[in-house]
């Protein structure tokens, strides 16, 4: 009910100290297992970079030559290439799992209202990539050019 | 945040190379990597790589497989440090960095592969 009371509305916001954030360690990560899973998923770009340098050097390999191709093919065959190459596919993998299940919440495809269940949205990545990988496999490994 | 402007443009960039990344180095990590050194499959020999590396197709699809997934992994370096390691005073240090190096990667691929005779 009205009392005639006239309300002043302040001109300025009152003071408040700075809400309390506790520090967070560098370790954070270790804390859990969600954690971890997260920070290697992150990692596995770290890997993917080492891929495109190794491609780079494979290029100018190419472009040496035959002998320096060989170098390069021999160099590959070594056990801590090959050790770095199997991490390497294991991380990059990671990355294209975790990259398509993560499609769905990235891409929030909704029709009529009602939201497109994840597997459908997931599927047709996992599909182009089976296509994709057997098409590069059939560029790269076809006898007669 | 300053930065809060370009974000969108480098997480794209990030986005696009995390595609390339996650269709094709699969199957070249695992031809180039293991098939071939480990003797699985015979390897095609030099003159075929040369001559499918000398097809102007083929030149752009290695300069995207390239550079996109190396612009993919500066992105996400550079949070890793911002958010994993908490490195946050370097922000600049470490933005030149990763961008920097994505973008030294981009340029190196453009030179050989603009030079495969």
């Amino acid at each position: 009910m009205s009392q005639g009371t006239i309300k002043t509305t302040t001109g300025y916001t009152e003071f408040h100290p700075r809400w309390y954030r506790a520090p967070v360690s560098v370790y954070w990560w270790l804390g859990q297992w969600q954690y971890l899973k997260f920070i290697l998923r992150e990692l596995s770009s770290v890997f993917v970079a080492i891929f495109v340098v190794i491609t780079l050097f494979q290029l100018r390999a190419l472009l040496s030559g035959p002998a320096a191709y060989t170098r390069f093919e021999h160099w590959l065959q070594t056990p801590a290439a090959i050790v770095l190459n199997l991490i390497s596919f294991f991380f990059v993998l990671f990355h294209t799992i975790t990259w398509f299940n993560l499609a769905p919440s990235a891409m929030a495809i909704r029709v009529r209202g009602k939201r497109v269940p994840d597997l459908l949205v997931a599927a047709p990545n996992y599909a182009l990539w089976l296509v994709v990988s057997v098409v590069v496999a059939w560029f790269i490994l076809r006898r007669p050019f | 945040m300053e930065r809060q402007s370009n974000e969108a443009f480098f997480w794209t960039l990030f986005s696009a190379g995390a595609v390339v990344a996650a269709l094709l180095i699969p199957v070249h990590l695992f031809l180039f990597g293991l098939a071939f050194p480990l003797g699985w499959i015979q390897p095609p020999a030099y003159e075929r790589l040369l001559a499918l590396a000398r097809l102007p197709l083929t030149r752009i699809y290695l300069f995207v497989l390239c550079s996109l997934p190396l612009f993919h992994w500066a992105h996400r370096f550079r949070y890793i440090l911002y958010d994993g390691l908490q490195v946050k005073h370097l922000n600049e240090v470490i933005f030149t960095l990763c961008y920097g190096g994505a973008v030294l990667g981009t340029v190196l691929a453009g030179y050989l592969l603009w030079n495969i005779a």
